[in-house]
């Protein structure tokens, strides 16, 4: 019982080193997820961003503005900022999917092809569509954030010469803007690749999941959620870099 | 023959504040009209109607015959023929000095890159900046910066020139070199509306001096007319405080 306190009894490493395929699987389908999720909830993110800002001139034109754009992206952010990620992939899994895949009657696929997406796919579906609503809304009001706290001054300077409403936001605001969104957005990627654990809950082989198949099999629990937490340490320390390298080089123009 | 910039019975109000009362006034082709007046009398406003940046609440604003006060005008094309400067200067910080001014021709006027940069040099040239070309906005001094947004404005080959107070958020020192430059583009016969609280420039260079008090414009005259024998009692005010 002594000896097992000392480190190489208390950790068995040849459990990690039995499972290094199931882990190494785990890690790429997080890495993958997250990625996916990232650039998805980033385009996404524009939009409803964009769509939350729209106005018009005319009066007709804005208040259609108001209630095909403004209201749905407030709502949308309202809900997905206002409900637990946990409960959101549990009612797309169980829930929404199904509606959309179901062998009988599903509004997208039905028959053989969606029992067996379901089956093969179904928790990747779920996994990548809920984290990219998710991270969608968070996304969208940092867009947001990052267009409004661009001076007035830029968009009508860009204007005064003849741009367009469309082309002074492409080429004068949001290069701007998204040089001061690269910190919230780097902090979004954090969360979300942590927050991808989350989906191991209804069966994605994602690195929580290969650490509870771990620990059912041997019910030992130091060992596979040790070794995770460093992977996913390790992970958010690269985006972390990654974001403060892409600041660096974004930052052109800057106080120097 | 139309005017180049023609209001008439022109208001604007923002919520219950009456910015402009009932102005009507023009800008003849190659004429300087300097606007002056305290501040909050609308003089800004009434600049940035002639170009659409605002919209009129009532009243008509024609520049070369055309109706900026229709929604239904193209804007962005009227637009490209009159150039804007501002008074903080909104140079693109995200882009070198010589970015600045090649984008709105590069994407609008169809330039090649080697023209636009071309151009954009001559204009540099001429404004007394080259040597900035490569800049960032943000290492030049206000005049260097306002220098290079009359060139920007310029690099659009506009055929009128607004300017919204442009030397009032320079340091003293770096006013001259900008006024320098804005008179030596009057002199070449560039129509032109000039906000300003230079009282100087304005005798020297302006054809005529419009002068509004709480959105209403009470005078409008040559220079000697309106320094030296104002007709309204307000306008002597105005003078005597600010000369």
């Amino acid at each position: 019982m002594d000896a097992e306190i000392l480190w190489f009894g208390w950790f068995r490493a040849d459990i990690i080193q039995e499972y290094g395929a199931l882990f190494w699987s785990g890690l790429r389908m997080t890495v993958g997820v997250t990625v996916v999720c990232i650039l998805q909830g980033t385009l996404l993110g524009l939009v409803i961003g964009l769509a939350r800002l729209a106005t018009a001139r005319n009066a007709v034109a804005n208040a259609a503005c108001r209630f095909l754009l403004r209201w749905p992206a407030t709502v949308y952010i309202s809900f997905f900022r206002g409900t637990p990620l946990f409960v959101q992939i549990l009612l797309m899994h169980f829930a929404v999917v199904p509606l959309f895949l179901n062998p009988a009657d599903g509004w997208l696929i039905s028959g053989d092809l969606a029992r067996d997406l379901r089956q093969d796919y179904g928790a990747l579906i779920t996994g990548i569509v809920s984290l990219t609503l998710n991270s969608a809304a968070y996304i969208s009001e940092i867009f947001r954030a990052g267009i409004q706290s661009i001076d007035r001054g830029q968009m009508e300077a860009a204007r005064s010469l003849g741009l367009s409403h469309a082309r002074a936001m492409y080429h004068v605001v949001l290069p701007q803007a998204f040089r001061r969104m690269l910190p919230p957005l780097g902090n979004n990627a954090i969360a979300l690749l942590k927050d991808s654990s989350l989906v191991s809950a209804v069966g994605l082989a994602e690195l929580a999941y290969a650490a509870r198949t771990v620990a059912g099999a041997y019910s030992r629990y130091w060992e596979p959620y040790l070794t995770i937490s460093v992977m996913y340490w390790l992970l958010t320390l690269g985006l972390a870099w990654g974001v403060r390298h892409l600041e660096a080089r974004y930052g052109r123009g800057d106080s120097r | 023959m139309d005017a180049a910039i023609r209001v008439e019975h022109l208001s604007k109000r923002f919520g219950r504040l009456e910015v402009l009362r009932d102005v009507s006034c023009a800008v003849a082709e190659g004429e300087v009209v300097c606007i002056i007046g305290p501040s909050g009398s609308g003089k800004s406003t009434l600049l940035r109607c002639m170009n659409g940046l605002e919209e009129a609440s009532s009243g008509q604003v024609f520049v070369h015959g055309v109706a900026v006060h229709d929604r239904a005008t193209d804007l962005d094309t009227v637009r490209r023929e009159i150039g804007m400067v501002f008074q903080r200067f909104n140079l693109f910080p995200h882009k070198t000095v010589l970015e600045n001014i090649t984008l709105a021709p590069g994407l609008l006027r169809g330039l090649a890159a080697s023209e636009a940069r071309e151009r954009a040099e001559a204009l540099l040239a001429k404004v007394g900046v080259l040597e900035k070309r490569d800049a960032w906005p943000n290492q030049l001094s206000g005049g260097q910066q306002q220098r290079v947004a009359i060139a920007r404005a310029l690099a659009m080959q506009p055929k009128i020139m607004l300017f919204d107070e442009p030397t009032s958020s320079l340091d003293p020192e770096m006013v001259g070199e900008v006024l320098a430059v804005m008179q030596a583009l009057a002199d070449e016969g560039m129509t032109m509306a000039v906000v300003t609280h230079e009282m100087g420039f304005a005798r020297r260079v302006a054809d005529r001096v419009l002068f509004l008090d709480e959105g209403r414009l009470l005078e409008s005259g040559s220079p000697a007319e309106v320094f030296e024998q104002p007709r309204e009692e307000r306008t002597r005010q105005f003078l005597s405080k600010i000369l």
